[in-house]
């Protein structure tokens, strides 16, 4: 057990460095972007010294190395900025900082709760679907229900998601009025109230995500189905559903979770075409949007929380993957 | 009194391969009374083991049953729906598998596997059933019966396992159980105690059994009557001491006489002479783990030198330190009396071609994309810098003296040779080189008797030739008695005995050296009973080596 705890002391490092270089890319990236803030919100005409003036009110006249230590030490305590497009211009370089809308964290907090809402009401119903839909396939493989689930599974995830949010639209909420179309959630609903609001959305995403899991869950067990034991499981008389529930899943796990975890990710990351059709109010939004105003503060943010769900996800992925295998669970 | 259990006749069984459907067995039929043991033997390939399974009525993925009968108990188990056979598998028909580490399920505690099917049957609840399961493994003298199922596969030794197996395979009390090589990944010493455990149980329960092997000194201990097999084929079949003094067939005589082949002593090497290769005083560890203590030996010119020991003795990895694979910690290795950098990566080429490597499992060591011709040239090239028609010309060259017709090969990929002949092209590509020295580690290990002959008669007529030093690695004394010139000893990392061949096999003998000799199983039926009688039943195999 100790080393366990160990390889997590040690993957958590790892993580940590990972985040650190990833902060100086996201850095470096931002800043190129051509255009900057001042000039944006200032429009073709404004005098080089307005400009200079919002420039240094920001900071933005300091070499980028010292923003960058700034900004990293912020965020290490925490802080991260105030936004420059809720800023109030004449009180910012004094007193008001880091309190309500101004504040990056403010402004990220709800979104960012919204976004995680979907992301696991989605995997609530992705996750346990897709692996179900794969244990059957293995267990029926070359059938008819395998060759319907893979095209089904497969059309899913080659259409456009706002494609999909359509149909979905469409017969949920359309022609059979079961669903609201629009996802307006806030913060007075009850919990039940909120999953159904979300259900529109998150239903798309399954469909997008559930394909990569299921066919990584039916891959892993048809791969192990010409073991020695798998053999044996079958010698000792099991029903074939047994033989790969009991005998081939648990030694299938490591590759399912890694793409669960991928997956996962991406519910986190990847989801504004999904947002922006169902009106919802997620952090994908708000990522876009800053980025087109230039609002560096927040895309810094997002870009941060963004490489920070992946590194996340991905540690949590692999130490399960560890624990799933007996061998690391109980050394000799 | 005795009745019929099974019935097996004319049984014809396919495989496909490319679209077509091949025969695999073409023909076979045995009877089998209750209680009785069917002894099933030939080469790998000749349809041992899809017959064992074809008798439970289960074929492998891309084989079919395509003619004859399998009669069980009255059953007809070609025709019988999955269900009927699913409730006759694990309850009434066991299987003991070649490799007990690959057949139990990793993910899975001994006991739960143990206990799966006599619960899945409905024959014994779980608590019964893993009480009965304790009791198996005291039976089977496995230590700490009331502990060991609580482990998980990889924390219990080959052996252990495959008792542990044969424990499994008694959870339903079947009448009849398929053993497919259970023995066959054993050292010796192991091999003795599973093979002990399998037939007093066999005999207690009174258990019909089919005891597939390759090696007839293991199926003379175990069997009461005998089927030779040859390419699905059956040869002839009798009576174990019948079919051992009188055997009919020109193949099972052929088989008979496989150990013959052994070359005569040589010389005692001169005093005074520099050995080609000399290990001094080498320790190893991997990690921090001390797997070599103190090993020393020579090996001299044109002269074969056996490194005999079970797995885990420090064999293999003696050879990795002499060829600077693994630097050892202390002690060093000359070569012609000069020093050796330890790690390989120091060394100069002339000194990496002078020690070449043959290997284990051919197929894993030869590059599966690469064409015979460039396996063989690229060591040409790289050694002897011979490039084009040279190059051509040599590889041709050496396809001959390995006894293979080079037009027929030189552009064949590894997958379409057989195993002795990639065996074969594992020691052109040592040759190629032109080495003084081959380590040949375990290289007749995963190959058929008659084939294995085949490899050791090239690799003596290969060292008259061109004057080559062996090192043999290998757990098989046949095999050392029949191309060894000196003898190394070897247990726990420690050299416990070395000397000339005829010596070694003339007592007295270290007290390991002995065991291990006197744990080759012999052809005489009763050797096994009288070993047991001799040594005690609690002192044999590993009981045996941990009480030295």
């Amino acid at each position: 057990m100790a080393s366990i705890l160990l390889i997590i002391a040690q993957r958590l490092a790892l993580g940590l460095v990972t985040l650190f270089v990833v902060s100086i890319v996201i850095f470096t990236a931002v800043n190129l972007l051509p255009g900057d803030f001042a000039q944006l919100i200032l429009g073709q005409g404004a005098t080089p010294e307005a400009v200079e003036s919002i420039r240094r009110d920001l900071g933005l006249d300091q070499g980028p190395v010292v923003r960058y230590f700034q900004w990293l030490a912020g965020a290490v305590q925490g802080d991260l900025g105030n936004s420059f497009a809720q800023a109030n211009f004449a009180s910012f370089a004094g007193s008001d900082t880091g309190s309500g809308l101004s504040s990056v964290a403010g402004q990220i907090a709800p979104r960012f709760e919204n976004t995680m809402f979907l992301a696991g009401v989605t995997a609530m119903i992705a996750v346990p679907v897709a692996i179900t839909l794969g244990v059957l396939a293995a267990l029926f493989r070359n059938s008819v229900f395998d060759r319907a689930t893979n095209i089904l599974t497969l059309s899913s995830i080659s259409s456009p998601e706002f494609f999909l949010a359509y149909i979905l639209i469409l017969y949920l909420a359309v022609q059979n009025q079961i669903l609201p179309s629009l996802s307006l959630v806030n913060d007075d609903m009850t919990f039940l109230e909120r999953v159904r609001m979300t259900l529109l959305p998150a239903l798309t995403l399954t469909l997008v995500v559930t394909a990569h899991m299921m066919r990584m869950t039916r891959a892993a067990i048809i791969n192990l189905l010409a073991s020695p034991y798998i053999e044996m499981a079958r010698l000792k008389g099991l029903s074939p559903m047994r033989v790969i529930v009991k005998h081939a899943l648990p030694n299938a796990l490591a590759p399912i979770i890694n793409v669960i975890a991928l997956n996962l990710a991406y519910l986190i990351t990847g989801v504004v075409v999904v947002e922006v059709v169902f009106g919802y109010t997620g952090i994908g939004q708000l990522f876009v949007d800053s980025v087109k105003i230039r609002d560096i503060p927040v895309v810094q943010a997002c870009c941060l929380i963004f490489a920070a769900a992946y590194i996340l996800l991905n540690l949590t992925a692999d130490i399960m993957s560890i624990l799933s295998n007996p061998r690391l669970r109980h050394p000799k | 009194m005795t009745e019929q259990l099974l019935k097996v006749r004319d049984l014809k069984i396919e495989g496909r391969s490319d679209e077509t459907w091949n025969p695999i067995i073409n023909g076979a039929g045995f009877d089998l009374k209750k209680g009785e043991v069917l002894g099933l033997i030939g080469e790998s390939g000749a349809g041992k083991s899809t017959l064992g399974l074809a008798a439970m009525g289960f074929t492998r993925d891309g084989c079919r049953i395509s003619g004859g009968s399998v009669e069980f108990d009255g059953i007809d188990l070609v025709n019988a729906s999955a269900d009927v056979k699913r409730n006759l598998l694990g309850k009434r028909i066991a299987y003991v598998a070649q490799s007990a580490a690959a057949s139990f399920n990793p993910a899975h505690k001994l006991i739960d596997q143990h206990t799966e099917a006599a619960v899945q049957h409905n024959v014994l609840s779980r608590a019964d059933s893993e009480a009965d399961g304790i009791e198996l493994y005291r039976k089977l003298r496995l230590p700490n019966p009331e502990e060991i199922g609580f482990r998980y596969p990889h924390q219990v030794s080959g052996g252990q396992l495959q008792r542990a197996m044969t424990a499994m395979a008694m959870a339903c009390r079947p009448d009849l159980i398929i053993f497919d090589e259970p023995t066959t990944a054993l050292d010796v010493t192991t091999q003795i105690e599973v093979l002990a455990s399998i037939r007093e149980i066999v005999e207690e329960f009174d258990t019909a059994a089919i005891y597939i092997t390759h090696d007839l000194a293991v199926v003379a201990q175990m069997a009461d009557r005998i089927k030779v097999m040859l390419k699905g084929d059956e040869v002839e079949e009798a009576e174990t001491r019948e079919m051992l003094s009188n055997p009919k067939e020109e193949y099972t005589k052929s088989l008979w006489a496989v150990r013959s082949f052994q070359r005569p002593q040589k010389p005692a090497v001169q005093t005074g002479s520099t050995p080609v290769v000399s290990v001094k005083n080498v320790t190893a560890a991997y990690g921090k783990v001390k797997v070599l203590h103190d090993v020393s030996f020579d090996i001299h010119s044109g002269r074969t030198v056996a490194v005999v020991g079970e797995s885990g003795s420090g064999k293999s990895t003696a050879a990795r330190c002499i060829t600077g694979l693994l630097p050892p910690m202390q002690g060093h290795i000359e070569f012609d009396g000069e020093v050796l950098p330890l790690d390989y990566r120091k060394r100069n080429k002339m000194q990496l071609r002078q020690a070449q490597m043959i290997y284990q499992m051919a197929d894993t060591a030869l590059n599966p994309r690469k064409t015979i011709g460039e396996l063989i040239g690229r060591p040409v090239q790289f050694y002897m810098g011979l490039t084009g028609n040279e190059k051509r010309r040599r590889v041709e060259q050496l396809l001959e003296e390995i006894e293979l017709e080079p037009t027929q090969y030189i552009n064949r990929l590894p997958s379409e040779l057989s195993g002795g002949q990639k065996q074969r092209i594992g020691i052109a590509r040592a040759l190629a080189a032109e080495p003084k020295f081959i380590i040949c580690d375990e290289v007749t290990s995963a190959l058929d008797q008659l084939v294995a002959e085949g490899i050791l008669k090239l690799l003596a007529k290969l060292q008259d030739e061109l004057g080559l030093s062996y090192m043999f690695i290998t757990h098989d004394l046949a095999t050392v008695k029949s191309i060894s010139d000196e003898v190394v000893v070897m247990k726990d990392g420690r050299v416990v005995e070395q000397g000339p061949k005829d010596e070694m096999f003339k007592p007295p003998h270290h007290a390991y050296t002995d065991l291990l000799l006197s744990s080759v199983p012999e052809m005489d039926p009763d050797w096994l009973t009288d070993l047991l009688k001799q040594r005690g039943v609690d002192n044999i195999g590993d009981a045996a080596v941990s009480n030295m």
